[in-house]
């Protein structure tokens, strides 16, 4: 008889080949792709070119989605990741969130409802959806063209399909809207306390240091500013739980194959969304960094897929 | 002469399941229709299609000597496994020469061919690399050109050759990018020709093209039953 394990393994669980030479069989049961592996292998060579005194094996780890890397390597390995689908980020997103990503977007934008002249930092902006619904809201909602936007984000590629995208908007070449390269952890070229409203979407689980991310991020914000974080989170319905893992496992990484050419990326990317703690405990980090919370602190959307997270710097 | 023998064929990716297997299949095919020029697709939709298929094309090649040969040692068609130079350098009129016209004339090189990333066992994904290799070969053989007629043509011809389901349904819906004229001829010249040729004619990867350079075309086409289109 066919019980339901059995059924689950043959359709949705990878076949174990047990004559072949294949490295699934070598004890490595989750074999991450040959291209990174050997990305990982070249950077490691990288790496210990540019510090001879560091003993990669000594160096903390940390995981780079489910695999575990030295801490000074996902950075490397996150920017190669989004060098490969800089220019299909926008379609991809679509499909694979069915354009729901885009009410995502929305919802944070007008949960911030910003007045008039409002300083926006977007890190991690990237393709810059969330610095566009900024800058449309407020020319929408109020009339105000004096709302400015610096749209920041660590891998240039990124930035620049995101000058591409306003260049096409009546923004382009206006002091609205301002791009820059920096690193979320160090924000050297940024001032303290200098921003209204902070804002990272769905860039803050790249980072390597989340804590140092919090801390800059308090750092730069004014007085009474607010801090907004829109981020992948834990389904708690089991039922939505079990649909959404089977969505994320199996057909995320063929579309990314079909529409990008690159399954590994968007392996790369389920995968971190897992790694990255839970809305309670991301919460009780942003109170850490000294943010003051209101209630919960985050919002869940589309059943927890997704969550708006909250803080205000008193 | 000088040849690369491949040890292990199969990529070293994670594996995908059967049911990312079936809709890599669906959009693949439906990719490489409308975007014809994603050869990567039609390479996938070939992979994740052609389980049975591939199996009889090695079974097909382990019944003949040569085939056999060339499953043990499996040679790899590539530019720096095959002699160009040297190839231009022979007698017109041998299959080296008419390989190397045809790579210069229709402006394409050996190395176009996309990996195989879903098959695997190293044996059949060797028989799929070595089909996809070989691909270059059968224009040289079968004299069709590189443009879209010429390439259905091919796929048809493959079609009688291998059964893959990826041949049959770049054969089926190919046609429907063409005008009605070119079907027309397609289907009037083209495809008879394809199909009894095809058919009856040597399995075209039991031949070692490797060791055939300084051969005489024509004669080749005779031991292997291939007659060209008139």
């Amino acid at each position: 008889m066919f019980s339901r394990i059995q059924f689950k393994r043959a359709i949705f669980f990878r076949p174990i080949i047990a004559n072949s030479n294949h490295i699934y069989n070598k004890g490595l049961r989750r074999p991450f792709s040959t291209s990174l592996k050997l990305q990982l292998a070249n950077t490691t060579v990288n790496f210990s070119e540019q510090q001879p005194q560091h003993d990669t094996s000594q160096e903390p780890k940390t995981h780079f989605g489910f695999k575990s890397v030295p801490e000074g390597m996902k950075e490397t390995l996150v920017g190669q990741v989004f060098e490969n689908v800089a220019t299909n980020y926008d379609v991809m997103n679509d499909a694979m969130s069915l354009g729901v990503h885009r009410l995502w977007k929305d919802h944070s934008v007008r949960t911030m409802a910003p007045g008039p002249g409002t300083k926006l930092l977007d890190v991690a902006g990237g393709t810059g959806d969330i610095a566009m619904g900024f800058l449309n809201y407020c020319k929408e909602i109020h009339g105000d063209t004096s709302a400015q936007v610096t749209l920041l984000d660590i891998n240039p590629k990124m930035l620049e399909v995101g000058r591409q995208r306003f260049a096409k908007t009546p923004y382009h070449n206006t002091s609205q809207v301002t791009f820059e390269i920096g690193n979320a952890e160090n924000l050297l070229s940024i001032p303290s306390n200098s921003y209204d409203v902070y804002t990272i979407a769905f860039g803050i689980r790249n980072c390597t240091h989340i804590d140092r991310v919090l801390r800059e991020a308090f750092r730069v914000l004014k007085p009474g500013g607010r801090f907004m974080c829109l981020e992948f989170g834990k389904v708690r319905n089991p039922l939505i739980s079990s649909i959404y893992n089977l969505y994320s496992f199996q057909v995320i990484p063929i579309i990314g194959q079909v529409i990008a050419a690159d399954r590994d990326s968007y392996q790369y990317l389920v995968e971190s969304i897992r790694q990255f703690p839970s809305q309670e405990q991301f919460a009780e980090m942003i109170k850490k960094a000294g943010f003051t919370i209101v209630g919960e602190g985050w919002e869940d959307l589309t059943f927890g897929i997704a969550a708006l997270h909250s803080g205000f710097k008193l | 002469k000088r040849t690369h023998y491949a040890s292990s064929i199969s990529s070293t990716n994670a594996q995908i399941s059967n049911f990312q297997k079936s809709i890599l299949a669906v959009s693949s095919a439906f990719t490489a229709f409308f975007d014809p020029g994603r050869g990567d697709m039609i390479a996938t939709l070939g992979e994740t299609t052609g389980s049975i298929f591939v199996n009889r094309m090695r079974d097909n090649m382990l019944r003949d000597k040569t085939g056999r040969r060339i499953l043990r040692e499996r040679p790899r068609i590539h530019s720096n496994t095959i002699d160009i130079p040297y190839l231009r350098s022979l007698q017109l009129g041998t299959f080296g020469k008419e390989y190397a016209n045809f790579l210069d004339g229709q402006k394409v090189t050996p190395d176009t061919r996309v990996k195989v990333q879903y098959i695997y066992d190293d044996e059949l994904a060797y028989v799929m690399q070595r089909y996809r290799e070989c691909h270059d070969f059968f224009h040289a053989l079968t004299k069709l050109p590189v443009n879209v007629e010429g390439e259905l043509a091919l796929k048809w011809f493959e079609l009688a050759q291998t059964g893959l389901p990826m041949t049959l349904l770049s054969s089926f819906f190919g046609p429907l990018m063409l005008s009605s004229k070119e079907q027309e001829r397609l289907f009037k010249k083209y495809v008879p020709w394809a199909l009894q040729c095809g058919s009856q004619c040597k399995f075209l990867l039991n031949v070692y093209y490797e060791e055939c350079w300084n051969k005489n075309i024509e004669e080749m086409r005779k031991e292997l039953g291939i007659y060209l289109v008139d």
